[in-house]
């Protein structure tokens, strides 16, 4: 019995290579074979609210879109800063709770305080972390995670902010078209933001700090303030989001700092792809509607839902886009060693 | 040579918990030279270099770049000054291309300084720029090197990348922590010319090195490292003569014919 040894050889697409700089626009086939994908997906995200047009499916797509951009800002921060962060639930409190204020006490509108939440309560974020920013890995992502539950005990303990109770009476949006449609909107751009800036000069500075942190300060460049930027941006999309949720809800409370805004992004970036930034946005699309349809199971929700995660980390760790991209842009076949 | 000193380290003390890697270690390099450091394993060459860069807090010395103290300062504030330094483990960003590497210190304060905004004034983008500074250094401009990963680079290629990140800087003073270790002998030869070429250019070097063949080339002057403390300093031939500097780098085999004989 002779066995063959045989492993699987992987070769680049010729229409990938030619794709690679400006010959791209040379034929419309190449055209195709770069705008299809994301036609797909951008196409796709738009028809989500019209596929599902009930009431209560409307208030998940919401929800999930708002997931999806605190994943996108954790891929961003760890697989392009290196900084694994745990504060999407502190993003969103951060977020949540100063558009609440905007619009209770000062009577603004959302189209005022949403901004207005995005940069103020990014700004706040990026202070609070000021100190953690030297730390890296597992210990930045311990303290990341201390920060909302920290948060949420003050905001308890001193009675401010409505307490317990939270702010309620926020003003909530005019349309449920309108909510559905502008959050999967700013979710398109800022998936395609990040493509873009991680690929500009400032992005490969990002990516630098990543791969080699001393090289960085050997080049001239202050890390902690590359570090800072990066907390700034993912923290202004993590605000943003929480901003949203208030409007949504009408209410800002102490739930919003609940560690399922920190753990479902990371489970959504397993599952999407790492490092792909559409991966993690993917993942929440699957991950949550797939909770909400395990709702039928009951108390067994939870049991489900895990056994797909494990499933999942176990056979595609790797994650659905890294996959996808490979199967689009590769042949694989197999070969004798 | 000018004669002027660029650098002037004085007494710098460096002890970790109770190992002093640094004792009182003083030298002057002067404008325009090749200033080697040398010594044996361990002796505090590098952890000199990490001191003086910003790298590594002193306990105590000082450090004057252009006759302006840049002791305790932080490693990105010297870097722009014009002081820069080499790893001698080589740190590239490995999962950029070699071209997109140097891009990192171009957008640095110093270089934007020099380059306008778009990095390269009116030289082009700091792409174009990074691969005019890999092909001074050695890469082939036409070949795919300079936009291969630098994960997949060997290691003469990544050693050159350490000297191109200096030059994107646009130093007047480069620390080199052994650029020729790790090298084959024809990946030296082809190195030295290049730091011929750096000194003509006007840049003062200070190299660390094993292979003193190569160094004492283009040295002018050496100083030698012995467990932290200066033992001599001058020109090569003469510090070789040296009998400490002997007895550093010659002691141990020293005891080895000694049990050989026993």
């Amino acid at each position: 019995m002779d066995k063959v040894e045989r492993r699987k050889e992987r070769l680049d697409r010729g229409i990938k290579v030619r794709t690679e700089g400006i010959y791209a626009v040379s034929s419309l086939q190449e055209v195709s074979y770069l705008v299809l994908p994301r036609l797909v997906l951008i196409v796709g995200l738009l028809l989500v609210p019209l596929l599902m047009p009930s009431l209560y499916w409307n208030r998940v797509i919401s929800i999930v879109a708002i997931y999806a951009l605190l994943a996108l800002g954790f891929d961003f921060l760890a697989h392009f800063v290196g900084l694994v962060s745990l504060g999407g639930a502190f993003f969103i409190g951060v977020g949540g709770y100063t558009a609440a204020l905007l619009n209770k006490s000062l009577g603004l509108s959302p189209v005022f305080t949403i901004p207005m939440a995005t940069v103020g309560g990014a700004l706040i974020s990026t202070l609070l972390l000021l100190p953690a920013l030297p730390l890296r890995g597992v210990y930045f992502a311990i303290v990341t995670l201390m920060y909302p539950l920290a948060l949420m005990r003050i905001i308890e303990a001193l009675n401010i902010f409505g307490g317990t109770d939270g702010i309620l009476g926020v003003a909530g949006f005019p349309s449920r078209w309108i909510e559905q449609y502008l959050i999967i909107l700013i979710v398109i751009f800022a998936m395609f933001g990040l493509r873009r800036l991680v690929n500009e000069d400032i992005g490969l500075v990002f990516r630098g700090v990543k791969d080699n942190d001393q090289s960085v300060r050997a080049s001239g460049l202050s890390i902690t303030l590359y570090k800072a930027i990066a907390v700034f941006i993912a923290s202004a999309i993590g605000c943003l989001g929480g901003a949203y949720l208030s409007h949504i809800y009408m209410w800002a409370g102490i739930s919003q700092f609940a560690l399922d805004f920190s753990v479902i992004p990371i489970a959504a970036t397993v599952i999407g792809g790492g490092g792909t930034l559409v991966g993690p946005v993917l993942g929440c699309f699957i991950l949550v509607p797939i909770s909400e349809f395990l709702r039928a199971f009951g108390t067994l929700r939870i049991v489900f839902y895990s056994v797909i995660l494990m499933a999942f980390i176990m056979f595609r760790s790797e994650g659905i886009m890294v996959y996808a991209q490979r199967k689009y842009h590769q042949f694989e076949r197999w070969v004798k060693v | 040579m000018s004669g002027e000193d660029i650098l002037q380290v004085t007494k710098v003390c460096k002890s970790f918990g109770g190992v002093q890697a640094l004792f009182n270690v003083s030298f002057n390099v002067q404008q325009g030279e090749v200033f080697g450091i040398i010594g044996p394993n361990g002796s505090g060459k590098t952890t000199l270099i990490n001191c003086i860069t910003g790298f590594i807090k002193m306990n105590s010395g000082k450090v004057l770049y252009k006759g302006k103290d840049i002791s305790y300062k932080e490693p990105n504030q010297i870097a722009n000054l014009g002081l820069t330094r080499t790893f001698q483990i080589m740190r590239p960003y490995y999962s950029l291309p070699a071209y997109k590497n140097l891009i990192v210190p171009l957008f640095s304060p110093r270089a934007r300084r020099a380059g306008g905004w778009r990095g390269g004034g009116k030289l082009g983008d700091r792409g174009t720029v990074s691969i005019d500074i890999l092909e001074e250094i050695g890469f082939e401009r036409d070949s795919f090197v300079p936009y291969k990963l630098a994960s997949s680079l060997p290691t003469g290629y990544l050693k050159r990348l350490e000297l191109a990140r200096c030059l994107a800087l646009r130093p007047d003073l480069i620390l080199c922590d052994e650029v020729f270790s790790g090298l084959s002998m024809s990946e030296i030869a082809s190195m030295v010319p290049l730091i011929e070429k750096l000194q003509m250019d006007g840049i003062t070097l200070v190299m660390i090195e094993h292979r003193l063949r190569e160094l004492f080339r283009v040295a002018s002057r050496v100083m030698v490292l012995n467990f932290g403390e200066k033992l001599t300093e001058g020109v090569p031939e003469v510090v070789m003569q040296d009998e400490k500097v002997k007895e550093a780098y010659l002691g141990s085999e020293k005891l080895l014919d000694y049990k050989f004989e026993a």
